[in-house]
């Protein structure tokens, strides 16, 4: 699937994954052994798992091997970027074969041996994939028992599997292991019907906490990442970049450069590449070619934007309606009408985009820092106009992605380089300055809510207008008797790429509707937790607030000024999640601290505890930037956030001393996952904390000191 | 101009013949082929690219060659005794304090300097210490955690 196209589900939640059509023979290239396959047609017994259209699924989607040393081999197209998968899928993998963690390989994300997958985004690992490979475990254990049954004489109903043995139920001595059963077979079993999956009471690994099974790579410097990928005559390349986007090249003089011994360059049009055998060499050499640039005027800069969006963003999409708005405007006592701003932010991800790639033969093979192994495949096989089974996209350790390695811009360069010095392989690695210009912002965005309460509390009227951040985590869960949800886009908006950024617009959706939550709250001077219980309806959000609420401990009596706490709490991806934070604002700076965080969140089974929490820490982690620091500096298509001196990402002074993460009890409901979540609640928390700390009201993120400043003016 | 420079790296004496002013970070990746050490901004802001460099972290994106010559210089490939990891590297995998990993080398490294300079630090010196040290994960809750641990291994002579 392209870029282009994820975004347009990105967006929004769904209940079923998105999914383009991709036949191959995937058993060609494996060896003996027991290969399990579906036929995702017949899978619409897996919870969830309902075709949107049947024509869209790939005839097979995820498949393991046990393999004849009674290791398995789990093939999946989804990738590591730190988020914990390659840990959490082998839990779900080795409970239901029965066979220990440690004997799990995890194949990801490469094109000739993994079944066709979408990408990994829109937090769809744990909803979608973990149940296909549950599945594919549980059938491959049925298989074993039936070939040990054969082997041993004894029937399948009196043979247990454990730990990679089959026992006979009556006598252990009669045993057989997974690799001598394996030796030397051949076995494709293709899926049909829903293989018994365990109840959560009977899981010895689902639902307990397990360490990375990465760490020890990446602590010693052995995990590769796609500029660690060293070959033979390897060339560096670095690009001729234009100072702003829309920038148009007008004149270049390499020669230069060219003088330089060692330098090839190349020339494709406005595509200027310096090459070298050492990187230093070819960016220096890079920096030699002369250019000239005619640059677009400017429309708006990062001021000035939200005005530009109000203006140009004028498609409207009805997302959620009910009762009537005039109703509910009629019957409401209180009136509120606010407007929310957020601006441009970086996903900084510390890898920058990075691609290792040689093209001989008419095939190119590349590793390539990418949320989307086969969507860079086909990316590359038009590039290039090849068939597909011609690119060969390699395994490899994501440093980050957060939504913003989807799209696929430095492998299309590394592929029409190795085209030019065909034979020799390349690498390029984005610098910050580069990773800055050509990242897929998270986009700025305005909300407009009016709203209407009773003076007991009771939300009458909910008018939510969301411009350029979608409609994820717009659900009504809310009680609204009268609402409408309403998304506004529009074209050629933004003067650079925006996408996905983890649980993409819903920060800034949940900071606008929990600000509002908090605002109608304090009006009536009702408790922020009482009155989001008073309309909350959906039992799953209850139970995420309640459980945040009764962890932090919270009570009606308010800390002592500038102390301050701040409740938000949102769904995204089927999980519904709460933060609870408690701040520290000096009036005199603006200067806020975060003291302490509570994450509650209702995420379905939980199959990793230690992965949950860990998430769930770097969510409110990572979610401290865009609340209270990160902001992209720009005047048009000139990006002036370049480095991390004028971007800030938390700091370890930051980040708050105490995090605590809890998760609703529900091992028996479908698993939901937790890596996006949780961030979308550390905006709202945050301004309504500082609100309660020093009564400022900020309406923008990031709350920084000279916007509390301004709105302590105004409290 | 190039020119022989001799230093010493993870415990070998090596000699290589190149300009001095090349980066430490690139000659490390590139001629040396230790891609442990991680290129994050070029400018020395993230601090993925920490090695020690006569014990001391120092950022490898702006230490010249000729900074480095004739000093000892220790990267993420040489922390280990072999198949037995530092105790900072050990702690990091015991507090999973790390996710993507792409930043662990450099904050593994700079805690390492750390706890060289400071045995038993206090948090707020693990926070002065580390806080030119980016992770965007949001790993930094359980790197606290691992430092400390290390830190007690370490007093404990192990």
């Amino acid at each position: 699937m392209k870029p282009d196209k994820i975004n347009e589900y990105y967006f929004h939640d769904f209940d079923t994954p998105p999914s383009g059509m991709d036949r191959r023979d995937f058993l060609r290239n494996l060896g003996g052994g027991v290969i399990i396959v579906f036929s995702l047609s017949q899978l619409s017994f897996i919870s969830g798992m309902k075709s949107r259209n049947e024509d869209e699924f790939p005839k097979f989607n995820a498949f393991l091997r046990v393999k004849e040393d009674g290791r398995v081999d789990c093939y999946s197209g989804k990738i590591e970027m730190g988020q914990g998968i390659n840990t959490s899928l082998a839990q779900t993998l080795a409970e239901e074969l029965e066979i220990g963690l440690d004997k799990v390989d995890m194949i990801m994300g490469e094109t000739d041996l993994v079944p066709h997958d979408d990408g990994t985004w829109g937090s769809m690992t744990t909803r979608f994939h973990d149940p296909l490979i549950r599945a594919a475990a549980a059938e491959a254990r049925i298989v074993l028992i039936e070939l040990a049954s054969e082997a041993l004489k004894i029937p399948v109903a009196e043979l247990v599997a454990e730990n990679g043995v089959v026992y006979a139920k009556a006598d252990k001595n009669k045993k057989i292991t997974y690799a001598e059963l394996t030796k030397g077979q051949k076995i494709v079993r293709s899926l049909s019907e829903k293989p018994p999956l365990k109840k959560a009471a009977q899981h010895k690994i689902i639902g307990k906490s397990f360490l990375r099974t990465d760490a020890v790579k990446k602590v010693t410097g052995k995990a590769l990442y796609s500029a660690d990928i060293r070959l033979p005559g390897l060339l560096y390349a670095k690009i001729v970049r234009p100072p702003a986007h829309g920038a148009k090249l007008t004149s270049v003089d390499t020669s230069a450069a060219e003088a330089k011994p060692g330098v090839k360059v190349f020339k494709d049009g406005d595509f200027v590449v310096v090459l070298h055998a050492n990187p230093e060499k070819a960016e220096e050499a890079r920096n030699l070619v002369k250019t000239n640039w005619e640059l677009q005027p400017s429309k708006a800069d990062n001021e000035t934007i939200f005005a530009h969006i109000l203006k140009t963003a004028t498609q409207s999409n009805t997302r959620h309606k009910g009762g009537n708005l005039e109703t509910g405007k009629k019957e409401s006592e209180i009136l509120f009408s606010n407007e929310y701003l957020d601006g441009y932010k970086a996903h900084a991800s510390i890898e920058t985009h990075a691609a290792t790639a040689l093209y001989e033969k008419g095939e190119l093979t590349i590793w390539a820092s990418s949320q989307t192994p086969f969507g860079t495949r086909q990316e590359l096989a038009d590039l290039l106009k090849l068939p597909k089974e011609k690119i060969h996209v390699k395994q490899i350790f994501l440093g980050g992605g957060f939504g913003g390695k989807i799209y696929n811009r430095q492998a299309t360069e590394a592929a029409r380089i190795a085209k030019m010095v065909e034979g020799t392989p390349v690498q390029i690695s984005w610098t910050r300055q580069e990773e800055f210009m050509y990242d897929m912002f998270r986009s700025a965005a305005v909300v407009k809510i009016n709203s209407g309460i009773t003076k007991d509390g009771i939300i009458k009227y909910w008018d939510f207008n969301t411009y350029c951040a979608g409609d994820r985590g717009t659900d009504p869960f809310y009680g609204f008797p009268n609402h409408q949800t309403v998304t506004w886009n529009g074209k050629d908006i933004h003067p650079f790429g925006t996408g996905a950024w983890r649980a993409p617009g819903n920060p800034t959706n949940t900071f606008a509707r929990e600000s509002h939550m908090d605002i109608m709250a304090h009006k009536i001077g009702m408790d922020p937790l009482e009155f989001r219980l008073k309309n909350l309806k959906d039992p799953r959000a209850i139970n995420s607030l309640k459980l945040a609420a009764e962890k932090f401990g919270w009570t009606k009596a308010k800390p002592p000024k500038g102390t301050g706490r701040g409740i938000a709490l949102g769904i995204d991806a089927g999980t519904f999640a709460t933060i609870i934070v408690e701040v520290t604002v000096n009036e005199k700076t603006g200067e806020v601290k975060v003291n302490r965080a509570v994450v509650g969140q209702d995420m379905g089974q939980v199959i990793n505890p230690e992965g949950a929490a860990i998430q769930a820490e770097g969510c409110v982690n990572m979610g401290l930037g865009y609340s209270l620091y990160e902001d992209i500096e720009f005047n048009w298509g000139k990006v002036i956030s370049s480095n991390f001196n004028n971007y800030s990402l938390p700091l370890f002074s930051n980040i708050p001393p105490v995090i605590e993460s809890y998760t609703v009890a529900a091992q028996d409901e479908p698993p939901q996952g937790g890596g996006e979540p949780a961030i979308i609640c550390m905006g709202g928390a945050v301004a309504n904390a500082v609100f309660e700390a020093c009564g400022a009201r900020v309406f923008r993120l990031p709350i920084t000191p000279e916007r509390i400043l301004e709105a302590l003016k105004k409290a | 101009m190039e020119e022989k420079i001799k230093f010493e790296l993870n415990g070998k004496p090596v000699e290589v013949q190149l300009e001095k002013t090349e980066k430490l970070l690139w000659v490390l990746r590139t001629h040396f082929n230790l891609t442990g050490t991680k290129y994050g901004c070029g400018e020395g802001y993230c601090g993925s690219c920490t090695v020690l460099l006569n014990d001391e972290p120092v950022r490898s994106c702006g230490t010249t060659m000729e900074e480095v010559a004739g000093k000892k210089v220790v990267t993420i490939e040489g922390l280990a005794d072999g198949d037995k990891l530092h105790p900072v590297q050990q702690a990091f995998v015991e507090n999973d304090a790390l996710q993507c990993g792409y930043c662990t080398p450099g904050m593994i490294m700079n805690a390492v300097g750390l706890l060289k300079r400071n045995p038993s630090p206090t948090r707020q010196e693990i926070i002065d210490g580390m806080n030119d040290n980016l992770c965007r994960c949001g790993a930094h809750t359980r790197i606290f955690k691992a430092i400390e641990m290390a830190a007690a291994t370490m007093k404990g002579g192990k």
